[in-house]
């Protein structure tokens, strides 16, 4: 092949991957960033400004938001205690992130060791299993939250156990579906032919398949764990002062609508921002991992542009 | 399809029993009602005599036994805050998160489906960019917080809307509007991912050809198809439905059931709780019910599975 033939045919490109079509996305590149910002402000912020979402400051009483003459600390105002809201809202993200990773990571685990002996096992533990998912399922998580809480003391691990049971059943009923179609491929056969006993063929044959999966519907749930936390919150049965999260922050400023908006207003404003965030990026990554649907992210813009017309 | 019903229910008996004897023993772990009823002063006999007077003080299991005996009987005790039957007080407020839970929930799956077709109808246009980040965001909202800022809004600053209670129509207005909020969200969502499916497939084309206008193709043709997902999705909002109700009707100071719950776990009101969860669980099972014969009547595949 001489040159001139090689330029005639250009190389075949690799299909981009994920990272580089998301950045094709205008919004799925802004919900990112947005993500990885707020990520890295629950991690660093709580030691740069930590100090000012307790310290009361009398001259910032219930300071408006958008007036710099406190510094750029008190940017987005102050609460009736004159606290700072950005160091708050800092303060805030650790613990509603927190908590939220907390409750999928619990309910992934749960979930996925259940789902795995409820797909596997064909007795009447499976059965059962599923009957308590359903139950679950079909009661108002928000009902059964209350309860639980009511009854055990609101604390932040209880809080964390409660949304997790709550969310369970997502997770062991995916899982029991994708357990039951793995455990019937060639693979799984070829294993238990060659002696291997049920531990190894759950947790090094079957395991590793199903994983993914469930990786994926974590993510996916985490906006709705953060909703139900905030809701929680809000009500006073979810995390107790002194500690607070966006929705307990929420909760305070109701009582100071009318004089001092602004304290309700922000930490809802971010609840919003961070779930509809993640639910941009699920909605990008449903369209990219259905092949019927992929085309329209790889498609190039200018193409795309002649294709609408 | 009666084989099918019955043996539906049954089975949501099973699980309605089970949710009673969670309930019925987590409640009684929020602690002794008796403080909460007596006066800060009252003594310790005090107390004793009103556990006895309301048979808190036999032990947890004979408890259990005498109030499913008295379900039997159709008895479901008397609600300790209000002096009147709890099932009275119950089957009171339940219509009012009825009415507006279906009002709400009509509302947005009317809208979710014109919505959603029209954005399906031209993915990626300018429409279905807005409309899929509006539904995203209706998804995505803290319905406290949405409640609130409408609030401030239009009844603080415009002074529109009354800012709680119910009365006139103007009332409904906001709880509705923030109730099906999310519903309205996650269906237009549904509907357009499965019309962008249906429209894609030949029969469509055939109809194009055809020279069928284009709105009666999407519209009749296409929606038709697109609409079994969208019922299997409404059917799960159900539940979730009553959890949005909760915290609207709180906020709105609705006489709802929701309200009526958070009322009486906070004041451990045992009977009322057990009366109100179960009037909510009988509601949602009968309402799964009710979507799987729809699902049947639409759907003939599944209704020879059925039967």
């Amino acid at each position: 092949m001489d040159k001139a033939e090689r330029d005639t045919y250009p190389k075949a490109k690799r299909p981009d991957g994920p990272l580089r079509l998301v950045f094709r996305d205008g919004l799925a590149t802004v919900a990112s960033a947005f993500l990885v910002a707020i990520v890295l402000c629950a991690i660093f912020g709580p030691m740069l400004i930590g100090d000012l979402a307790t310290k009361p400051n009398f001259r910032a009483r219930n300071l408006a938001p958008f007036d710099l003459s406190m510094g750029p600390a008190y940017f987005l105002g102050a609460d009736t205690l004159g606290r700072s809201l950005v160091a708050r809202l800092v303060m805030g993200a650790r613990n509603t992130l927190g908590i939220a990773a907390g409750a999928v990571v619990c309910s992934l685990f749960l979930g996925g060791a259940l789902g795995l002996v409820a797909g596997y096992s064909r007795g009447v533990l499976g059965t059962i299993i599923l009957r308590l998912a359903d139950v679950i399922m079909s009661f108002p998580s928000l009902l059964l939250a209350l309860i639980v809480l009511y009854s055990l003391g609101p604390s932040i691990l209880t809080l964390v156990l409660v949304l997790a049971i709550t969310r369970v059943p997502i997770y062991l009923r995916t899982m029991r579906a994708e357990v039951l179609e793995v455990r019937e491929r060639m693979f799984v056969g070829a294993a238990t032919a060659l002696g291997a006993s049920h531990t190894r063929i759950v947790f090094r044959h079957i395991a590793p398949a199903v994983i993914p999966t469930l990786l994926t519907i974590g993510a996916i749930d985490f906006a709705t764990v953060v909703l139900a936390e905030s809701s929680l919150s809000f009500l006073g049965l979810g995390i107790q002062s002194p500690q607070f999260t966006w929705g307990s922050m929420v909760a305070t400023g109701r009582g100071y609508l009318s004089t001092a908006w602004w304290v309700a207003f922000w930490p809802g404003l971010m609840i919003l921002l961070t779930t509809l965030s993640l639910n941009i990026l699920s909605s990008w990554w449903r369209t990219y991992s259905d092949p019927h649907q992929r085309w329209r992210l790889e498609l190039p813009r200018r193409l795309k542009k002649r294709i609408m017309k | 399809m009666f084989n099918y019903v019955f043996s539906r229910s049954t089975q949501s008996m099973g699980a309605i029993l089970l949710l009673l004897v969670l309930v019925f023993f987590l409640a009684r772990l929020t602690g002794d009602p008796a403080y909460l009823y007596l006066p800060l002063d009252s003594t310790a006999a005090q107390r004793e005599a009103f556990n006895e007077l309301n048979g808190f003080d036999d032990p947890i299991y004979v408890q259990f036994f005498r109030y499913l005996g008295d379900v039997v009987r159709l008895d479901f005790g008397e609600a300790l805050s209000r002096n009147r039957p709890a099932m009275e007080v119950a089957l009171e407020a339940f219509p009012e998160t009825l009415k507006l839970a279906i009002i709400a929930m009509t509302l947005a799956i009317f809208g979710a489906a014109v919505v959603g077709s029209l954005a399906a109808a031209r993915p990626d246009g300018v429409f279905d960019r807005l409309a899929t980040t509006v539904s995203l965001a209706g998804a995505s909202a803290p319905d406290f917080w949405v409640a609130i800022v409408s609030i401030l809004v239009f009844a603080v600053a415009l002074g529109l809307l009354p800012t709680s209670g119910t009365g006139t129509p103007l009332h409904w207005i906001m709880p509705i509007g923030v109730l099906m909020l999310r519903p309205f969200g996650l269906l237009t969502q549904v509907v357009r991912g499965s019309m962008l499916g249906v429209l894609s497939q030949p029969f469509i084309k055939t109809a194009r050809a055809k020279g069928v206008a284009r709105k009666r193709v999407i519209f009749v043709h296409a929606l038709r198809n697109a609409l079994l997902p969208v019922i299997t999705v409404a059917g799960d909002l159900t539940a979730s439905l009553v959890n949005g109700a909760v915290v609207i009707e709180t906020i709105f100071g609705w006489p709802g059931i929701g309200k009526l719950m958070i009322d009486a776990i906070v004041r451990r009101d045992f009977a009322l709780i057990q009366s109100t969860v179960l009037i909510t669980a009988i509601a949602i099972f009968a309402m799964n019910i009710i979507i799987d014969l729809i699902y049947a009547a639409i759907d003939p595949r599944i209704r020879h599975q059925q039967t």
